[in-house]
């Protein structure tokens, strides 16, 4: 069933690191060390998008979520010093996060096992799409009329607004 | 012979046909074919810095007007091999607090972060790593990785002028990659591609230096202020910093961490030639490759030359001008210049002057880009124009504080 080529080995790489680093996020007691790990995981995934032949999800990936949100966590980690040396791994959340968790994989298990083996689902060997959307498509989805230019320009609208939010917040309030 | 040299799509491809030959199985044949090209392909950078070093030393020298690195082989060029030997055969010290796999990891991570790059530059018309369709993004990306390494190089020293030298190298980075980025634009709205032969391709007939000057002048110093370059060298401002964060790396790591710096000066000067002096494109590149190459090499020795020559004159800005430097102009300026040059892009589109896609012809290109560089022209006018008016208010409201202090104290005396 499994064909042994560069792409399967490729895979099982990739999913060793997104869910080793996974792993390593929530086990390791030192909060860089964690974030390190879900750097990490956030390559597997970039990998992941390359294996999907959509190389530009997979360098926005590697340039949005490593290169900037993931040094951003590292930032805010070690500017706040008493957070480098934790030695607790649960908080009295715990429970919470487990369930949500669950309740998430779960979702996604079934998301994944009803469409390709279900009723009427396709075979595992069947591509999903025969068509590889070049980023020039991409581009025209996100400002075409007909598309998707209504959920890209809110979720820019979105961003901006959080972006004013943290300059407020973080602006000295004694300066003005 | 003539059917072997049909066969060279690039660098080694016809490799793996000559190991099948030779009776290889034609997976294992691929896989060494491609690891070659890796290797090719990384090992010129690295190859290439050693004498990097050597030039920037000279040039330096001579703008100080000194002889610069003179003993060892003809005109010193061998000194930077001994440099090297030193540093490899140099105790490697790994300090007692420090968080021993992320120290040692992170020279690895910032050579790599240069390395890549290399992957997606066009040396030839037909010698490229990967012609990736997302060439310029992917450089983009990777090369902000460096910043990661930085990072984990600082926080693993477990030194706290180390910790504070990367908060300013990563602050510096992550500030200049926003106009860096979005002057990248220019060139990717005139072409409508972000794959790296095609951005060549398109300036076989204009350079983008000419539709894009502006960009280009934002390009080129966010460049300096990412590689760490005077005058943004607060990298390694020693009377502030000691060394940086770099500071407790000896041998060969620090050696890694120099030659990446060296590396990253020059491969974005490459890009810099890529992306706006046509790359390899000149007379008979098409027709003989190498020769294309050669072009590359002499339009980044224009642009690295002048950077070294900037490095050796300028001196170095404080760290709260360099940031709103960034923030209060050159990132207004390069969105203002990209919402021109998209405006006039689609002017010139709609009244029919804009040159066919892929149209190699000078004459062809000349009325866009013509427009194009009026448009870079005004707004290069207009900044300085505010720029001479806010100088000239500072300047009056300085004149008025001197001045009411040298008055206020004969009138109180009286």
């Amino acid at each position: 069933m499994l064909e042994l080529n560069a792409t399967t080995l490729a895979f099982f790489v990739f999913a060793i690191l997104s869910l080793g680093g996974a792993l390593g996020v929530v086990t390791s007691s030192n909060l860089i060390h964690g974030a390190l790990y879900l750097i990490l995981s956030l390559f597997g995934g970039a990998g992941f998008f390359v294996l999907l032949s959509a190389p530009f999800m997979a360098a926005v990936q590697v340039l949005v979520y490593i290169g900037a949100i993931a040094i951003l966590i590292i930032f805010a980690v070690m500017l706040t010093r008493s957070m480098t040396r934790m030695t607790e791994v649960y908080n009295r959340q715990w429970w919470l996060s487990a369930l949500v968790g669950t309740l998430l994989l779960l979702m996604l298990a079934l998301g994944v096992i009803f469409p390709v083996w279900g009723e009427g689902g396709m075979l595992p060997n069947q591509p999903v799409s025969n068509e590889v959307a070049t980023t020039e498509a991409l581009g025209v989805a996100f400002v075409s009329g007909d598309q998707f230019v209504l959920p890209f320009e809110i979720s820019s609208l979105l961003l901006t607004g959080a972006m004013i939010g943290a300059i407020v917040l973080a602006r000295d309030t004694e300066a003005s | 012979m003539n059917g072997e040299a049909a066969a060279c799509v690039n660098i080694v491809e016809t490799l793996s046909s000559c190991l099948v030959a030779g009776g290889m199985a034609p997976g294992l044949a691929s896989f060494i074919q491609t690891l070659m090209g890796v290797v090719l392909v990384s090992a010129f950078p690295l190859v290439l810095v050693i004498f990097l070093i050597w030039v920037e030393r000279k040039v330096a020298a001579r703008v100080q007007d000194r002889v610069g690195p003179n003993r060892v082989g003809p005109y010193g060029l061998l000194q930077s091999f001994a440099d090297a030997i030193k540093l490899i055969l140099k105790e490697d010290i790994i300090p007692a607090g420090a968080d021993r796999l992320i120290f040692n990891v992170a020279p690895i991570i910032a050579v790599l972060s240069v390395l890549l790059i290399w992957a997606v530059i066009p040396f030839s018309p037909v010698h490229i790593g990967a012609d990736l369709s997302i060439g310029l993004l992917y450089f983009v990306s990777v090369s902000s990785i460096g910043a990661l390494a930085i990072m984990m190089a600082g926080w693993a020293s477990n030194n706290k002028y180390a910790l504070l030298g990367a908060f300013r190298v990563v602050a510096q980075l992550v500030s200049y990659e926003v106009p860096m980025v979005v002057s990248l634009l220019v060139p990717v709205l005139i072409v409508g591609s972000l794959s790296m032969q095609t951005i060549v391709r398109a300036q076989i007939g204009m350079w983008f230096i000419v539709p894009g000057l502006l960009s280009a002048i934002i390009f080129y110093i966010s460049n300096l202020a990412e590689t760490g370059r005077a005058p943004f060298d607060l990298i390694e401002a020693e009377s502030e910093l000691v060394a940086g964060y770099n500071i407790e790396y000896s041998g060969m790591k620090f050696g890694l961490f120099m030659a990446n710096e060296f590396m990253h000066a020059f491969t974005v000067n490459v890009l810099f030639a890529v992306i706006f002096l046509g790359g390899w494109s000149g007379p008979g590149a098409e027709q003989f490759p190498l020769l294309g190459f050669l072009y590359l090499l002499a339009k980044t020795a224009l642009v690295y030359v002048f950077s070294l020559i900037l490095r050796a004159t300028v001196p170095r800005v404080r760290i709260d001008q360099m940031m709103s430097f960034n923030w209060k102009f050159l990132v207004p300026l390069s969105i203002v210049n990209l919402l021109v040059i998209a405006l006039l892009l689609q002017v010139t589109r709609a009244l029919g002057i804009a040159p066919a896609p892929g149209e190699t012809d000078f004459l062809a290109n000349l009325p866009q880009a013509l427009v194009l560089l009026a448009g870079n022209l005004v707004i290069i006018a207009g900044t300085l124009a505010i720029l001479r008016n806010s100088g000239r208010r500072e300047r009056l409201a300085e004149q008025t504080v001197v001045t009411s202090r040298a008055i206020v104290p004969v009138g109180s005396g009286d």
